[in-house]
């Protein structure tokens, strides 16, 4: 399949509702990220590499399972550039593309105890799984 | 005063003491908590792409059922707050977000966000009162020294979520206050402990875990309380050894006011 980088990084763009031309590269994003050490691509760059049309490698990358969805990035934005939807809007688009899946129900018995919340089974459904 | 109450999957199951110990205590200091008919899960997570419109709904119809009695809407789990409050401020603000899941749901008297969505401890502060509550204590919490827990989800994104000051808030340090504990401040309260990604990854989420209990720890806290099944879960799965003990704010309470 014929697959376009900026087509889809307009794609991501739009499902993020946000807009990364704001960002004037400040940092603060990626040095509020408490997944900063577990990522091969850091907030900040999420934001500049979107903007580039450069997502191929963004999809391809295990960074989008790290990334918490505490928003600390987002608060702390001084442009309001919200970098975790944006790491959310490549999530989806590999998800829905690619059909990938980092949970399945059959992993689960394996790598749960039995205190674990159900909350934290549906929330990483939702992130992980279409 | 009577509102609407929503518990959500995790208090049903794993989190019965949050739940229990809410609305006993609801209950003891003249409040009536409505639960929610037949209400569906929240789904955990705000879906944060814009074109996510099916995963708004179970929410949507939470809003409804609350707006359709006339009641403020009040949650104890913080991501069922993050998540009612977030799709209702879509409904009252996004247009495309409003138009579709109308359109889905086709109710009687379309929904725009009409419903307030109250934290327990915003219902706590506003309609009791800390000063209030203090006088209604019967077993103070004298020489305990409590540290609050926030996370993430009910503090942020601030703007949205309205709750406290995101990076210094107060309310739980004034709800233990008014229980007679001393409230020890530390940095990393409102610092991610890992969330879901302990399910695929516990190393990150033991990481996280390791340094709010340090912190916490080093400024003299020798318990945390939290209002979130997930941050409970993994500052208790995931701990090291600095791990303090921690409980739910309605264990707490439940005990300050002689009911647990």
């Amino acid at each position: 399949m014929h697959f376009d980088q900026k087509e889809t990084a307009n794609l991501i763009t739009r499902m993020s509702g946000t807009d990364p031309k704001k960002c004037m590269k400040c940092g603060k994003c990626s040095a509020s990220c408490p997944s900063f050490d577990e990522m091969e691509y850091h907030p900040h760059q999420f934001v500049s590499m979107v903007v580039k049309g450069d997502v191929e490698r963004l999809l391809a990358s295990k960074s989008i399972t790290k990334c918490l969805t505490c928003f600390a990035c987002v608060q702390r934005c001084p442009r309001g550039v919200e970098p975790a939807n944006l790491i959310e809007a490549v999530r989806v688009t590999a998800l829905r593309q690619q059909g990938t899946c980092y949970l399945s129900p059959d992993d689960v018995p394996a790598i749960v105890d039995d205190q674990i919340p159900q909350q934290a089974l549906v929330s990483a459904f939702r992130k992980y799984r279409k | 005063m009577t509102y609407s109450y929503y518990p959500g999957c995790t208090l049903k199951t794993k989190a019965k003491d949050l739940d229990h110990y809410g609305r006993l205590c609801a209950e003891a200091l003249g409040i009536t908590l409505e639960e929610i008919e037949e209400w569906q899960c929240c789904g955990a997570v705000y879906p944060l792409a814009q074109d996510e419109i099916a995963t708004r709904l179970s929410s949507v119809r939470t809003l409804m059922a609350a707006r359709d009695k006339g009641q403020a809407l009040v949650t104890l789990c913080s991501a069922c707050h993050h998540v009612l409050t977030r799709v209702n401020n879509d409904m009252a603000g996004n247009d495309n977000i409003r138009t579709k899941a109308n359109n889905y749901l086709q109710p009687a008297v379309p929904y725009a966000g009409e419903t307030r969505v109250l934290h327990y401890l915003q219902m706590l502060k506003e309609c009791v009162g800390f000063d209030e509550l203090a006088k209604k204590v019967v077993n103070p919490l004298k020489g305990r020294k409590i540290g609050a827990y926030y996370g993430c989800m009910i503090l942020r994104p601030a703007k949205e979520m309205a709750f406290d000051d995101p990076e210094n808030p107060t309310i739980i340090e004034e709800f233990i206050k008014a229980l007679g504990a001393e409230a020890v401040v530390y940095p990393m309260r409102n610092e991610c402990c890992g969330g879901y990604v302990t399910v695929k990854d516990a190393d990150l989420a033991k990481k996280r875990v390791a340094k709010i209990m340090h912190s916490a720890k080093d400024k003299g806290a020798e318990e945390l309380i939290t209002a979130c099944p997930l941050c409970l879960y993994n500052l208790q799965a995931n701990a090291g050894a600095d791990a303090v003990p921690v409980t739910y704010i309605t264990e707490l309470l439940a005990e300050a006011l002689g009911l647990k």
